[in-house]
Formats: structure tokens, C-alpha cells, sequence
């Protein structure tokens, strides 16, 4: 009896445990979906349900939770100015672990939520698998940070980053036609998607360009910790500018490695290398003079990233990143593909999907990452890449 | 009837019941397009179990690198799929990719199999833990492309491939995507019984009372005449065919396949053997339920938003104590054993 006893008060104890933990988890999610459903009902009509996927937690956290938050502030925005042609905007965010397969399930999920926009997914591998289901479905699909070429290979695709292949164009573009070398070295992640697709397409770019690739020298996740064998190559080929088309984290390795041994090029990068200058135990000043084509940067002066940028700050407690800003894009692109098309909220998801991928290509949108941007039919945005470089410890457009 | 055969034929029972009552719910439109998506993968992190199960309960080896033989099983069936998705119709085209994701598996279980076997115990584990790791690195670096010449092979980068035009079907990093969504879940269900006939036909065979023989004591089973590196070898091998064949459904579930840790890396691996350990080490059913579970579980708790994973590992503490602890088996079994019993006096 007396045992019975004790498995009986664990029992109760770890329910109680548990339903406490589930009112804590539950308050984030319902919290901002009630916001929206409460105005919903109040303007008489249905809402536009739009859902988000990323990684919220695993190593690329980061990236998810930005674009999660940044989306949550335009939709927030959009619904506080009267939602969309009058209607209000319905979000809710799911989780997929950097990892494929779970993101087919988050995406499941939404769709039983009701989910008739996607805003995702943050990551490319995960777009990419999500895209063959919202193909079927005929579900409208904008990803923010989907940068692999594959990502948009669908019609109802879209999305509001440059594709890896356009920032290796570009950025060769930008070394030639401002003369900032004559040789140039390369270090990439070969494990990582998006670094070897932006460096395959800057070696093919650089044919005929007023420079030469005199080294490129590859590292993989497992052995990102020492570039002195990298750096050295470079060193010793004469590169006068090292392209970095790689993460910030591996980038304050590389910059700080290149200093104990003496070797001062010109740095180069894309916009994985935003966020350098918040790396933890990271000498600022060697960033200086670093340059990277971005398409965001928080300490930008016009009025709309100072807003966005306090926003965040206020309700995060950070500051935003370029994922962040591709999602708040994101939301106001389709804010504005509804507007020019006149979709309903009460369109079916195919039909909806329809509308949108019409009005798409006939939209002019500006925003955060942008000035302008359009699109085509294919699902490529056309946008300016903005260079910047790092001055006194804070980007300066160049 | 034998016991034995009466037991085999309850795992069967159970996977066609879940399969009939998941097909009705299905029709009937009763079942939400989450659970209908988490179906396919359930079936084969149940056929990798089933595999694991025949490697550390069977055999008695310790191997923490199965998701390796999962992981070639993927890559050389999508391959094949990808190359001939326009040439070949679904269903030819997804035997023989099965029939290759199978035998390649195999082939790599058997050529890791003579150097490592000759270990015993926790040299094994660490093994087959670098064999799953340098799968993974050596696809991560494999670029293979298809034009008009015939196929174009380099391990540097897709510029190397020299090709004019043409389809770059292994990107290094990249993987292989665009894949034909040639899996689903009858398929899965089907080989799933097709592994749990095997492993389980094997285990009451001849064979299979030697290969447990070996795991029970070496010594002895050398010394009444049993082959022992052979049959090692036999099982291990059937093992890495079986997790080829999860491979495969993987691949052809989901569109984008990347050699990236998360599906392949150690911690997949480690996923799997708590599968085995959790259904008991060495029951094959337990396998197949266990792994359902624990896949279900995390996407069961999405409610929870971020607070999922801790309570997704207290109830993988609590199920282990409550499964495993000899102190929690002997106090079910007198109150459970009770109600039993009071019942037949009932009766």
C-alpha cells in the first residue's frame, strides 16, 4: 500500500508538471494567434492565414527564430493599420529543426491549421522538400532566405532573397567593375549548400574578368576551426582580396587567423558575413576595411529599417539580421500581391495561389532589403545588391 | 501451434491492423494531413530498427553507424531514380531502385564487415561509428553529372565535370534533388513486413540459433564447429541490406537528399539504437512499436512549441525506467499480475 502511495503522488506530481510546462509552452503560440483572430472576428470577415516554418531551435536556431520574429512584426503591423484590404492576417509559426523531413510535417501541420499562404521555408534544403508539397497542393509559397537555385524551380514559388547563384554573379560583377583586385583567393565551406553554390558560380563568372583566381582552397563543418593552411595558400599565390563566401562565425576565425600571421588582403564577402561584428570574443577592429555585398543593415539611417530595427529590439531584445528582414519583406509582398490582385480570404488555397502568382509579377515592391524589387515568372526577385564596407566598427554603403 | 510461430505472426497481425486502420482513416478523410505525412517516415525508422535490432540483439554487436548503410542506400537509389526519372515509369523504375539501394547496402556491409567483425564489443561500436562518419564526408564530396557523353565524375567541384550541358545529378554538398516521389505508405508497410519476415524467419532458423549462439558465448559456439566469422558476417550483412532498404524509402519520400548529420550523422544513428533499446534488445515487434513511438512523439508534442524536446527526453527517461527497471517490472507484474489473476477466478 504504501508503495502504491508513492507511485501515486509521483504520477500526480509529474502531471503536474507537465500540464505547467504545457501552459508555459502553449502562452508564445496562442498569444499571437488569438491577437489576430480576435481582429478577424471583429472586422466581420475571415482572415488570410499565413504560417512560417524555420528552425527554432538546433544550430541554425538563429536563422528560424529571425525570420519567425520578423514576420510576427509585419504581421503585427498590418493587422494594428486595418490587415489587408480590410481583412486581417492570421500567423502561426512551426518548427522544423534544419531538418528536411520535419519540415514536410510542419508544413502538414499548418495546412491542418488552415494555412493558405507560406512564408518559408527559412532554410534551402527544407524549401526545397516543402516546395514539392506546396506544388501539389497548389499553395502559394514565398521563402524569405531559400537562396539555392531549386528553391524557386516550381511556379507558385517565389522568394525575396538573391538566389546563391546571383551573389556569386554579383559579386564578381562588383570586384571587377570597381578594380578591387588583380588576384583573388578563394575560402568556402564544400559541406555547406550555399557556400559551394555561390563559389561555382564566381569561379564561372570570373571568366574573362580584369582579375585571376589564383587559389581556392575548401574546408568542410568538421574541420572549420584552423584556416592557416587555407590562408597560407592564398598567401603564397599573391591574392590581394579573399573571397569569403561563407558564414560570419567561420569568417571571425578566418580574420583573426589572417592577422596573427600578417596577411592583410582585402576581404570579401556575401551576406552570410552579416553579423560579424556581434560575434562573441571577436576583435571588431579586425572587420575592418571587410566588404560584403548585403541586402540588409541593421544600422542603416532610413526611416523604415530604424523603425523595424527598435521594434525588434523592443520586443526581442536583439537586433535583427538580414533573415529577419526578408521575412518582414515577405509579409508586406504578399500583402501587396493581394492588394493588386484583389484575392479574398475566402479564395480556395488553389485558387488563392492562382491570384497571387499573377499578381506577382506585376508588383513594384519596396521594403527593407530593397528599394525595388520585382519579380519574374520564375520566381527570381531583381533587386540592386548593396555593397557595404566596415568603418569604425559599423557597415558603411559604399 | 509453437510459441514461436504464434509470437511472429502477432507482429504481423499488429503492422497489417495499424496499416487497415490507418487506410480506413485515410478514406474516410478522418486523418489530418500531419499524420498522413509522418506515416511513410514511421514505417521506415521502424525498418532501420528492425535491421538494428537483427545487429545488437541478434547478433549481439554493438554498431552505432547503421544510419551509414542508410545513408548509401538513399544515395545510389535516388541516383538511379533521378538518372532514369524521365526514361523508366514509377513503378519499374522504383524496384529496380530498390533492388540497387539494397544491394549496394549490403555490398558496404559486407566489405566493412571482414575487417570489422574481427572486433569484438565496444571496438566494433567505434568502428562502425567512423565507417557512418566517412559515408557521410566522402558523398559530401562526390559531384556526378549525365550529358550526352554518359556520366562525368569528379570529387572537386561541378565545374570540373567538364560537361556540356547536360544534368548534374550529385552536387557535392548539395546532394541529389528533385528526387520522384515514388515512396508511400502501402509501399513502406510492405517492406516493413518484408524485413520483419526476414529477420524474423532468420532468427528461427538453423542460422539464426548459431548467430545467437555466437553472441551468447564465442567460445563455446566456435568450439562445437560453428563458423563464426561467417555467420557473423551473414548477419551483419542482412542487416545492412535491411537498412539499405529504409534508404531507399527515405529517398523517395522526400525530394532533397543532403549527406548532412542530421539524417546520417551519429546522432541519427543513436536515434535508432534507442529505438532497439527502448523495444527491448533483441525483440523484433518491440522494435517496430518503439520506433513509431518515439517518431510520433516530438511531432505529437509541436503544441508545445520549443518545450517539446525537454519534455520529449523526460518521457524517454520515463518510459525507459518504467519499461527496464527490474524494480518497476516486478511491481507491475504483482499489480498487473492481480488483476490477471482475479479475473480468471472470476471467470
Amino acid at each position: 500500500m504504501n508503495k502504491f502511495k508513492r507511485v501515486f503522488s509521483a504520477v500526480l506530481a509529474s502531471a503536474m508538471v507537465v500540464s505547467m510546462l504545457a501552459g508555459c509552452g502553449d502562452a508564445a503560440p496562442s498569444g499571437s494567434g488569438a491577437e489576430g483572430s480576435d481582429a478577424g472576428s471583429s472586422s466581420g470577415g475571415s482572415v488570410f492565414k499565413i504560417g512560417a516554418i524555420g528552425p527554432f531551435t538546433g544550430a541554425a536556431a538563429a536563422y528560424g527564430n529571425a525570420v519567425k520574429n520578423g514576420a510576427q512584426i509585419a504581421v503585427d503591423e498590418i493587422n494594428a493599420a486595418g490587415g489587408i484590404n480590410g481583412t486581417m492576417i492570421e500567423y502561426k509559426s512551426e518548427d522544423d529543426e534544419l531538418n528536411a523531413e520535419k519540415s514536410v510535417n510542419a508544413y502538414n501541420t499548418l495546412k491542418d491549421w488552415g494555412m493558405q499562404i507560406l512564408v518559408g521555408s527559412t532554410t534551402s534544403a527544407c524549401s526545397i522538400a516543402v516546395s514539392e508539397n506546396t506544388k501539389s497542393d497548389n499553395m502559394f509559397q514565398l521563402t524569405p532566405s531559400g537562396s539555392a537555385e531549386d528553391c524557386v524551380k516550381y511556379d507558385n514559388v517565389f522568394r525575396v532573397c538573391f538566389s546563391d547563384p546571383n551573389q556569386g554573379i554579383a559579386s564578381a560583377q562588383y570586384i571587377n567593375d570597381n578594380n578591387l583586385a588583380t588576384k583573388v583567393g578563394i575560402i568556402y565551406d564544400s559541406s555547406d549548400v550555399y557556400s559551394s553554390g555561390i563559389y561555382q558560380k564566381f569561379v564561372q563568372e570570373s571568366e574573362g574578368k580584369n582579375y585571376e583566381i589564383v587559389s581556392a582552397e575548401a574546408y568542410t563543418q568538421d574541420n572549420n576551426t584552423d584556416f592557416s593552411v587555407q590562408l597560407q595558400k592564398a598567401k603564397d599565390a599573391g591574392a590581394d582580396l579573399v573571397f569569403l563566401p561563407i558564414y560570419y562565425s567561420d569568417a571571425a576565425l578566418i580574420l583573426t587567423q589572417a592577422n596573427t600571421m600578417g596577411y592583410a588582403p582585402t576581404f570579401f564577402g556575401v551576406d552570410g558575413l552579416d553579423g560579424i561584428l556581434t560575434v562573441e570574443n571577436f576583435d571588431t577592429s579586425l572587420a575592418e576595411g571587410v566588404m560584403l555585398l548585403t541586402p540588409f543593415a541593421a544600422d542603416a539611417k532610413d526611416d523604415l529599417t530604424v523603425n523595424f530595427v527598435k521594434q525588434y529590439n523592443d520586443k526581442f531584445g536583439e537586433t535583427p539580421n538580414q533573415f529577419a528582414a526578408d521575412a518582414y519583406d515577405a509579409v508586406y509582398i504578399i500583402k501587396a500581391a493581394i492588394e493588386k490582385s484583389g484575392a479574398t480570404a475566402d479564395m480556395s488555397v488553389s485558387d488563392l495561389c492562382e491570384a497571387l502568382k499573377g499578381a506577382m509579377t506585376q508588383i513594384e515592391a519596396s521594403g527593407l532589403t530593397s528599394a525595388k524589387m520585382t519579380w519574374e515568372a520564375s520566381g527570381e526577385p531583381n533587386k540592386e545588391p548593396k555593397a557595404v564596407v566596415i568603418k569604425d566598427g559599423a557597415y558603411v554603403s559604399n | 501451434m509453437k510459441k514461436q510461430t504464434k509470437n511472429n505472426l502477432i507482429t504481423y497481425a499488429i503492422v497489417i491492423a495499424a496499416y487497415i486502420i490507418l487506410e480506413i482513416l485515410m478514406l474516410t478523410g478522418n486523418l489530418s494531413s500531419h499524420m498522413k505525412g509522418l506515416l511513410v517516415p514511421m514505417t521506415y525508422y521502424a525498418i532501420i530498427a528492425v535491421a538494428l535490432n537483427l545487429c545488437v540483439g541478434i547478433l549481439g554487436e554493438l554498431s552505432i553507424g547503421h544510419c551509414g548503410f542508410m545513408c548509401i542506400g538513399a544515395f545510389t537509389s535516388a541516383f538511379f531514380s533521378r538518372a532514369t526519372s524521365e526514361s523508366l515509369p514509377a513503378a519499374p523504375r522504383f524496384i529496380i531502385a530498390l533492388l540497387i539501394g539494397i544491394a549496394s547496402a549490403a555490398l558496404f556491409g559486407f566489405l566493412i564487415g571482414i575487417p570489422v567483425l574481427r572486433l569484438k564489443g565496444d571496438y566494433l561500436a567505434i568502428v562502425t561509428l567512423a565507417f557512418g562518419e566517412i559515408i557521410k564526408n566522402v558523398i559530401n564530396a562526390f559531384y556526378v553529372g549525365i550529358d550526352a557523353k554518359g556520366l562525368h565524375f569528379s570529387m572537386k567541384s561541378a565545374m570540373e565535370l567538364n560537361m556540356d550541358g547536360g544534368d548534374t545529378i550529385v552536387n557535392g554538398a548539395m546532394g541529389i534533388t528533385g528526387t520522384p516521389h515514388d515512396a508511400n505508405f502501402t509501399i513502406g508497410i510492405v517492406l516493413l513486413l518484408i524485413s520483419l519476415f526476414v529477420v524474423q524467419n532468420l532468427v528461427n532458423s538453423r542460422d539464426g540459433r548459431a548467430i545467437m549462439a555466437i553472441r551468447d558465448n564465442y567460445i563455446a559456439a566456435e568450439a562445437t564447429g560453428i563458423n563464426v566469422t561467417s555467420y557473423k558476417m551473414m548477419a551483419f550483412t542482412i542487416s545492412a541490406a535491411i537498412a539499405g532498404a529504409a534508404g531507399v524509402l527515405f529517398s523517395h519520400n522526400i525530394t532533397t537528399l543532403t549527406a548532412s548529420s542530421q539524417y546520417f550523422g551519429y546522432n541519427a544513428s543513436i536515434m535508432i539504437l534507442v529505438y532497439v533499446v527502448l523495444g527491448g534488445i533483441g525483440n523484433i515487434r518491440g522494435s517496430v512499436i518503439a520506433a513509431c513511438i518515439l517518431y510520433l512523439l516530438p511531432e505529437l508534442l509541436r503544441g508545445f512549441s520549443t518545450y517539446r524536446m525537454l519534455i520529449y527526453s523526460i518521457v524517454l527517461i520515463v518510459m525507459m525506467i518504467v519499461n527496464w527497471s527490474p524494480k518497476v517490472i516486478e511491481w507491475r507484474k504483482r499489480t498487473f499480475g492481480r488483476i490477471g489473476a482475479g479475473r480468471r477466478k472470476a471467470a
